[in-house]
């Protein structure tokens, strides 16, 4: 059944190099006839395959290895097109992340969606929308896109406790750029953030998955307990 | 406190805020003066008197009443800024936080009986005493040129006035006129700063006045976006800009502010615009107070603590502290570190690690924006970077007008985090 899954997977996507699927180190995503399941849930505001079109949200067509915001005639929201002009480009870390929780990897998106929490299941509709994409993942020296990285934070991150106080000196630093009133014009506003999105917004800069330089490397530095520190805080500021 | 006619402001929130303060240390609330209102003084201030919630007795002493930020002045320049957008008062900072704002120059500091002497007359007592009057001018630093000079060769390295007259002076320039800067050596504050303001002038002649020409003479080999700016001049401003550094004698300058005129390692250049920007040192007062080394006032990066003296703070473009470089960020910064401390000495309020960072965005053209950054630990010998970054070469448009934006957006941060 496995075996099956990746060589259907891989037939629908690399038909044109000839070879391509040969290779047997290939990790297979998720379960893509499943995923197609999971997918009704996006249905109402995505579509994705023939004629696939843009609707309340972009269509997903060729959607992996696409640069964010980077569908002509689709009106993306300030903080789409912001990942868009720091560079961010849809690989399969990135589309995790974002389905995982789609405001903590991109503030200020317009998907209002809570996210996919089960990780099987962002790996079957990811499995299923890399159906409609073409697939640099076999091509030799082309970016292994399909492999795929964990971004979960363990447990026990997501559950430190923040110093608060620690957090209010800490975010003085943070506070340079972002106002504390919440004001979010050219930077974005970080206050009254629920805490879990903080730090995995944080945690995403930390690991260069969101792509903005100033993040990263202010969020490189920060220890685990510190980001929950900043967390802590900035859940209510005032 | 003796005081004769000075204006105490928010006197009164203060006075209120001390009934709820609890009494620390067995005295009457611990008293810290902080001298210069810009991005490390006004934020020290804002931060000490916010955080202690009235248990500390906060004076700022700045002579002006209206502040103009020197970071964007050359966006003003420009024509991107108005004058007013980058002017700021210390009303908030009196009526919210309680801080006891007095206009006037510090003209002494004396350190044993620690208190500092206005020009107006009086005495105020500290029990620590916050210095951050950013930068002065070396003199002699460029022959010919002395403050008195400053009107007809204007260095408009301090905001507001100075910033004005370079306007109008730009502005004033005949058709297909010089305008010459002399560039200052290394340290000095804002290092991208002369060569933004390069660009700010180009775009404004490039609009007005095509042919008029940009000469610079510098004594540094090599400037701060170096390849980022020389990148933007050549794409927007082609053959207008031409810099002389110090393999041309960039460094062997001498002006004559009377007949207008420039000499370059012995070329006479007549200038219409002459912007002299002379090597600089810490504000005058901490060579009054006898705590400078050098040009700079060597501090202790876990607290800004003076080396010389542990009663004083000092922060920003006046400190010799290490890596970080002297701009209104680094200031700001190092004022929270500060305002920690100080709070921590005085009120046994928890101190924390200092931590730093800095990012400098300079204007090349319209919505052509870029950075530069760093953050900062201290060690026991100094200020150390820890990480940094850089715009790219060859950027799309699309990167460059997030970056302005983002720039936009840091000012309107950093000045309410300055004056509430």
């Amino acid at each position: 059944m496995r075996l099956l899954k990746l060589i259907t997977l891989a037939l629908s996507l690399v038909l044109p190099v000839a070879g391509a699927w040969a290779d047997e180190e290939a990790v297979p995503i998720g379960d893509a006839e499943r995923g197609a399941k999971v997918f009704n849930q996006c249905k109402g505001c995505h579509q994705v395959g023939a004629g696939a079109e843009n609707r309340i949200g972009p269509h997903l067509n060729g959607v992996f290895g696409r640069h964010a915001g980077g569908l002509d005639g689709f009106a993306y929201s300030k903080g789409m097109q912001r990942a868009a002009s720091d560079g961010m480009e849809w690989d399969l870390r990135r589309l995790d992340a974002y389905l995982e929780n789609p405001r903590a990897l991109v503030s200020g998106t317009r998907m209002s969606f809570r996210g996919l929490k089960n990780p099987a299941d962002r790996d079957d509709v990811l499995a299923y929308l890399r159906g409609f994409s073409d697939s640099p993942q076999n091509i030799p020296e082309a970016a292994p896109t399909a492999q795929h990285r964990e971004v979960d934070l363990p447990p026990d991150v997501l559950e430190l406790v923040g110093d608060t106080a620690y957090g209010e000196y800490l975010s003085s630093e943070c506070k340079t750029c972002h106002q504390q009133d919440g004001s979010d014009a050219g930077i974005p506003s970080i206050t009254h953030w629920p805490e879990e999105d903080f730090v995995v917004a944080m945690h995403a800069y930390k690991q260069k998955l969101r792509p903005h330089p100033v993040m990263q490397m202010m969020a490189g530095r920060l220890s685990d307990e510190e980001i929950a520190a900043l967390a802590a805080y900035f859940k209510d500021p005032d | 406190m003796r005081l004769n006619r000075r204006r105490f402001i928010g006197t009164g929130v203060a006075a209120s805020a001390t009934l709820a303060a609890p009494m620390v240390m067995g005295q009457a609330r611990p008293r810290v003066i902080v001298v210069g209102g810009g991005a490390g003084g006004a934020t020290a201030a804002r931060y000490i008197a916010k955080d202690s919630q009235g248990a500390v007795d906060v004076t700022l002493v700045e002579p002006t009443r209206t502040y103009y930020t020197c970071f964007f002045s050359n966006l003003y320049i420009g024509g991107f800024r108005e004058l007013g957008s980058i002017a700021h008062s210390y009303g908030t900072l009196a009526s919210e936080y309680g801080v006891n704002v007095v206009h006037d120059w510090v003209v002494g500091v004396d350190r044993d009986a620690k208190t500092v002497a206005l020009a107006g007359g009086g005495a105020l007592p500290y029990d620590r005493l916050v210095l951050s009057p950013g930068i002065d001018f070396v003199d002699g630093a460029v022959p010919g040129w002395d403050v008195s000079a400053q009107n007809a060769m204007p260095h408009a390295y301090k905001g507001g006035s100075q910033t004005e007259l370079l306007k109008a002076q730009i502005e004033a320039m005949p058709e297909g006129g010089t305008y010459v800067m002399v560039a200052p050596p290394n340290p000095f504050r804002c290092p991208p700063g002369p060569y933004e303001r390069i660009s700010m002038v180009a775009h404004k002649l490039k609009a007005e006045n095509p042919t008029a020409k940009i000469i610079i003479a510098d004594p540094k080999a090599n400037f701060s976006k170096q390849g980022l700016f020389e990148e933007g001049w050549q794409k927007h401003y082609s053959g207008m800009i031409t810099r002389i550094g110090p393999d041309f004698g960039g460094e062997n300058v001498t002006v004559d502010p009377a007949a207008m005129t420039v000499d370059i390692d012995g070329e006479i250049v007549k200038a219409d615009v002459c912007n002299v920007i002379p090597a600089q040192k810490a504000g005058r007062i901490c060579e009054i107070a006898g705590i400078t080394e050098g040009n700079w006032a060597p501090v202790d990066g876990h607290t800004m603590q003076s080396r010389v003296d542990e009663n004083i703070h000092v922060l920003g473009d006046a400190t010799n502290q290490g890596d970080m470089p002297k701009s209104g960020f680094s200031a700001n910064s190092q004022a929270k570190v500060a305002a920690t401390a100080v709070r921590a000495a005085l009120t046994g309020s928890r101190a924390f690690p200092a931590k730093f960072s800095n990012t400098c965005w300079s204007l090349i053209n319209a919505e052509d924006g870029v950075k530069v950054g760093a953050t900062y630990e201290a060690t026991d010998e100094k200020i150390v970077k820890v990480d940094g970054f850089i715009s790219q070469t060859g950027e799309d448009a699309d990167l460059r007008r997030a970056t302005y934006q983002e720039s936009l957006g840091w000012y309107s941060g950093i000045t309410s985090d300055m004056f509430g």
